[in-house]
């Protein structure tokens, strides 16, 4: 049993934390206000090669394990959600499929600028009337001579509209009608005539996390844009959902972490009826809790990352720290804006912020109810 | 372009320091590589990057101080040498100088940086005392550096503005906080730290003895400076004559 990370992994954090409080938390409130994702904030952690983390190097990344760069997601994650979910999304959902079941002409073609970062890919799954019926796909790609002829809309998609987009695969039917529903996954590269970019979403949090709707009307692309097998689409994506909420977990964790630290400064500096706070158990207990849940939460994304990097099953384990982990953060979130008591609820705390930014993690890449059901399945319930 | 780049393992500056015996804690306290040693490392590798060569890492101090030198590979540097020796507890700026004059003559170069001054003791010494155990010419303040294959031209920071000087090489140039922007070493950068050639060097190895790190300095008080005083307030309507005014006094203008 071992529970340190590498010497190479520690260094890495402390590298990621110092750029984190130089380059993003001065500027994280600036930005969620703008509302936009900042490109400068993303250069400079394409610098850093955190978009490239997990892949090899022959594509230009760094052969980390998944460990590395759910640390990486955590450590921003402390002080900006929408920059971590962006790295999440970019690497995980736009250049991991890529990876996984691209040809090589297709990884040759598309992954090292996602790699380098100097590209971001979006992850073209949920519609409007999808969501957590994933299965639902009701877009259609319909083979025409050697293109394939797109119709239809997708929601919700991180990354699909920034400027440096260069493309987003989607999920698609694929069959001629009948009882066997055929979904596969195709690329569509950004600018495609009929590929359309809806305006970006008015969003709880995540404020400059770059989220569209996408909607494709008569799109062509070659038939070599398919991406893996015709009809592994869904299958495949669903796959690269497990490593994803791993991701989140950890993203969670930051951002709990995030509150806790804010908590502790905090309650160790405002004075209330002759003392500081943090002496009173109505607050030190609950900021006990929040460390409490933050740590146990910090393992369990740690162990499932452990799991996947060894080769072993882990499903059970990334969908009980996904649920774990984002209702942690979301409980941690509501009780450090407690804490904070009316500053809490004025934006230039970042609780205030952390608050917003905390709901969505029981949402999306799987909601919380979607969690149980995995983890439900896997201890063998009988299925409804 | 072969640089030498001397960097040092100092006390997080960001925590309090600590006296003891007249000198700084250094055990028991977060040691990290001197934030102002970034620069200079950033120098070497821009030199590099520009006319080839090699960048070599050289620092003196306890073993751990190693961490600093591996920070610095992880950035890109392309070797390290560390000096470590008992008989070096203790060492001033002089006999740092004397020591590491020896190794980096050992290890050859054109170039020396250095960074103005350390970021714990900051007396700003030893890189003119190194210039002067090497025989070389020394240019200090840069706020701008370029070089070519014998020479470098460097930005000199002064009181009142800057000289632009030439100098041949080989040199030593120390390097102010702002000449450039040191890169985040990547987790690529960390990997690949490990497999970069660093020497652990003795006093032994450098043909020193414990005479040749003799002290001869004495550090009789340390005190703590005087508090910054308050700045002045003026009022808009008064500005532009007041600060006219100010400046003059601080015969700024």
């Amino acid at each position: 049993m071992d529970f340190d990370l590498s010497e190479e992994q520690q260094s890495f954090v402390s590298i990621v934390r110092s750029f984190v409080d130089d380059a993003i938390r001065p500027n994280a409130e600036r930005w969620d206000l703008e509302e936009e994702l900042p490109l400068d904030a993303v250069k400079q952690m394409a610098d850093l090669g955190l978009f490239g983390l997990p892949f090899p190097e022959r594509y230009g990344g760094a052969g980390a394990d998944l460990v590395t760069l759910c640390l990486a997601i955590e450590e921003i994650a402390r002080v900006d959600s929408s920059l971590a979910i962006t790295l999440e999304a970019a690497v995980g959902l736009g250049a991991m499929p890529i990876y996984r079941f691209g040809t090589e002409e297709q990884k040759n073609t598309w992954l090292p600028s996602l790699v380098s970062g100097n590209a971001l890919a979006g992850y073209g799954l949920t519609e409007p009337g999808g969501g957590s019926d994933a299965g639902a796909t009701r877009t259609t790609a319909i083979l025409e001579g050697d293109e394939w002829l797109i119709n239809g809309s997708k929601s919700f998609i991180t990354n699909s509209g920034t400027p440096i987009t260069s493309l987003v695969t989607i999920t698609a039917i694929t069959d001629k009608g009948g009882d066997a529903k055929e979904i596969s996954a195709i690329i569509v590269p950004a600018g495609t005539p009929g590929f359309e970019v809806g305006p970006a979403y008015r969003k709880m949090g995540w404020h400059h996390s770059d989220t569209h709707e996408l909607a494709f009307g008569d799109c062509r692309v070659p038939q070599a844009n398919l991406l893996g097998r015709r009809g592994d689409g869904l299958r495949n994506f669903l796959s690269i959902l497990d490593d994803g909420r791993i991701a989140i977990a950890a993203l969670a964790v930051g951002l709990a972490q995030g509150c806790l630290d804010e908590c502790l400064s905090y309650a160790g500096e405002r004075r209330a009826f002759g003392r500081v706070i943090g002496g009173y158990q109505a607050i030190s207990f609950k900021i006990a809790d929040m460390a409490t849940k933050t740590e146990l939460a910090r393992t369990a994304y740690q162990k499932a990352a452990w799991l996947k990097s060894k080769g072993r099953p882990y499903t059970k384990q990334a969908a009980m720290a996904k649920l774990f982990a984002s209702e942690t953060a979301v409980e941690v979130a509501r009780d450090a804006v407690q804490v904070h008591g009316g500053y809490g609820y004025i934006e230039e705390f970042p609780v205030c912020r952390h608050f917003r930014d905390s709901k969505i993690l029981e949402i999306g890449e799987g909601t919380s109810e979607i969690m149980r059901m995995l983890i439900a399945r896997e201890l063998k319930l009988p299925s409804t | 372009m072969n640089v030498v780049v001397c960097v040092k393992h100092v006390p997080d500056p960001n925590a309090p320091v600590e006296i003891q015996d007249n000198r700084i804690k250094r055990t028991g306290v977060q040691n990290v590589l001197d934030p102002g040693d970034m620069y200079g490392i950033e120098a070497g590798l821009l030199l590099r990057e520009a006319l080839g060569g090699e960048v070599t890492v050289i620092s003196m101090g306890p073993v751990q101080a190693v961490e600093a030198i591996k920070r610095a590979l992880s950035m890109g540097a392309d070797r390290g040498v560390m000096i470590s020796d008992d008989a070096l507890t203790g060492a001033d700026s002089l006999v740092t100088a004397r020591v590491l004059a020896a190794a980096i003559r050992r290890a050859g170069f054109d170039l020396v940086i250095a960074g103005v001054e350390s970021t714990d003791g900051y007396t700003g010494t030893m890189p003119s005392s190194l210039a002067e155990f090497l025989g070389l010419p020394q240019v200090t303040f840069a706020k701008r550096l370029s070089a070519s294959a014998s020479s470098v031209t460097v930005d000199r920071q002064t009181a009142s503005g800057y000289h632009v000087v030439e100098c041949s090489l080989p040199a030593l140039v120390t390097v102010t906080a702002g000449v450039n922007e040191p890169r985040y070493p990547s987790f690529k950068g960390i990997m690949a730290a490990k497999k970069k050639p660093l020497e652990h060097l003795t006093l032994d190895h450098l043909g020193m003895s414990a005479a040749d790190a003799e002290v001869e300095q004495e550090i009789v008080q340390i005190s703590a400076v005087d508090e910054r005083k308050s700045g002045t307030r003026v009022a808009n309507d008064e500005a532009a004559a007041r600060i006219a005014d100010l400046l003059a006094e601080a015969k700024a203008i």
